[in-house]
């Protein structure tokens, strides 16, 4: 049975995946929060009297980021206002349990919920979205809405930050699949700990366990025994990210290394200045920042309250192609929708240049 | 006939898998080589785990993405597929690939 590579004298209970360090429960924890408090301090996450909405779903990454940060804030007196935000898909059964595990959250870390739901927020349950797209598509609305959802939710809060729960791992996978996308824009996004703190960019979002593995996020829990509520996603998982997740495990079970490998890439790429990105506005319809005239969410909204629920499902740039013939033709067809060979022919060639 | 008594349990949604089960008592039959996790696998393969076995395992091991903990420790620091089981261990398997 090996000892803690800290020499404390206990028992180890966890070999670490980034150091390779045997620790015992004490000094894990220690390490663990230490570490984390050292990125707050390290890239200023936040500031003295900031109100911080954490992204809360029940989960384990963000019950461990709410009860980290609770510990933290009192530990080292960052002065912040910590409350939870949840967000209500409205899928029967689906986030029922999440809910009431947040719920808990909010009893066992005293701190205020705020739950807003796709009808609220949107006019549309994900009940009802099903029901128009069907169960191979749902998950476009899911991501789109939760995205912007936790937004005007925070502006609803009034809050300075959002703090969401995306781990090392999580990071990893997004920079893979946007490299194996050629997502050059949100590759340069993906990786940045702070995001839509530039002017007009919403409000900021920060990462804490940003270099914080899955695996000890998951030992946290389990040995501070926390409760957090786990499930698939009831409706078809993403396969693309599904496949990013599992050449990621693969990959980390022969050197867990791999992970802050591919996160220090994605921060290490250069855009050569002579590529063109796709330039960030605000949607002109909610003023949610976004590539597009319209933002995505937007885009699958007017699909959804028009009858034509397809819409923006794909490329965006072959809806906003589309949304712009039928605003300045005034084309009462979708046939241009329903037809899968349209897409080839508008997607766009992005050159890549990685210095 | 000396079975060997084991305490299986599952968590993070590993226990979907398993009926929603989380703590399953069984007792290994008694066989000449000692008993490992490797084996132990290959049982929970044959006796408890119906379907989707892809989502639990791969090759002679876990899925990565499942954690094991014996006895509350990570099963890393003890050899892990090649670890002898002894008796009353509490063996668990968390699942790191469920959402929440
Ligand atoms: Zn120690
Ligand atoms: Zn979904
Ligand atoms: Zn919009």
């Amino acid at each position: 049975m090996p000892k803690c590579s800290a020499k404390c004298g206990n028992k180890a209970i966890l070999k670490r995946p980034k150091t390779g360090d045997a620790l015992c429960k004490e000094c894990f924890f220690d390490a663990f929060e230490t570490e984390i408090h050292y990125t707050i301090t390290k890239c200023t996450l936040f500031k003295p009297n900031m109100t911080v909405a954490i992204a809360a779903s029940g989960g384990k990454d963000s019950t461990v980021l709410a009860y980290v940060l609770k510990l933290l804030n009192k530990k080292y007196n960052y002065g912040l206002k910590l409350v939870l935000l949840s967000i209500d898909e409205g899928i029967t059964g689906y986030r029922d349990d999440s809910l009431n595990t947040v719920k808990q959250n909010r009893d066992d870390y005293e701190m205020p919920l705020k739950i807003l739901s796709y009808k609220d927020l949107y006019g549309w349950t994900m009940d009802e979205i099903v029901e128009k797209v069907g169960r191979k598509n749902n998950c476009t609305f899911c991501g789109v809405f939760r995205r912007q959802a936790l937004d005007r939710g925070a502006a609803l809060l009034k809050v300075d930050c959002i703090a969401t729960g995306h781990n090392a791992d999580d990071i990893a996978e997004t920079v893979l699949m946007n490299v194996l996308r050629g997502d050059l824009a949100r590759l340069k996004r993906c990786t940045a700990i702070i995001t839509g703190n530039g002017s007009g960019d919403g409000i900021p979002r920060v990462k804490p366990l940003k270099y914080t593995f899955e695996k000890e996020i998951v030992m946290y829990a389990y040995f501070r025994k926390l409760l957090y509520f786990s499930t698939e996603c009831v409706f078809a998982p993403n396969a693309y990210r599904g496949h990013a997740r599992m050449l990621l495990k693969d990959l980390e079970k022969i050197d867990p290394t791999i992970i802050m490998n591919i996160i220090y890439s994605g921060e290490s790429i250069r855009v050569s200045e002579n590529t063109s990105l796709p330039s960030l506005t605000n949607c002109t319809n909610c003023g949610y920042v976004s590539s597009q005239q319209l933002c995505k969410a937007c885009v699958l909204l007017e699909g959804l309250n028009r009858g034509l629920p397809r819409l923006g499902i794909g490329k965006s740039s072959r809806v906003k192609q589309i949304l712009t013939e039928e605003k300045y033709n005034n084309l009462n067809s979708n046939s241009c929708v329903e037809a899968k060979n349209c897409l080839c022919k508008n997607l766009k060639d992005n050159s890549v240049n990685l210095k | 006939m000396n079975s060997l008594q084991v305490n299986v349990e599952f968590g993070g949604g590993a226990e979907l898998l398993f009926d929603n089960k989380k703590t399953v008592t069984i007792s290994l039959p008694e066989k000449k080589e000692k008993w490992t996790i490797e084996h132990l696998l290959i049982w929970i393969k044959d006796n408890l785990l119906k379907e989707r076995q892809e989502m639990f395992l791969q090759g002679n091991s876990v899925r990565p993405g499942i954690l094991v903990l014996v006895n509350d420790t990570d099963w890393e620091l003890m050899n892990t597929i090649n670890y002898i089981i002894q008796p009353n261990d509490r063996i668990l398997f968390i699942s790191t690939l469920h959402g929440g």
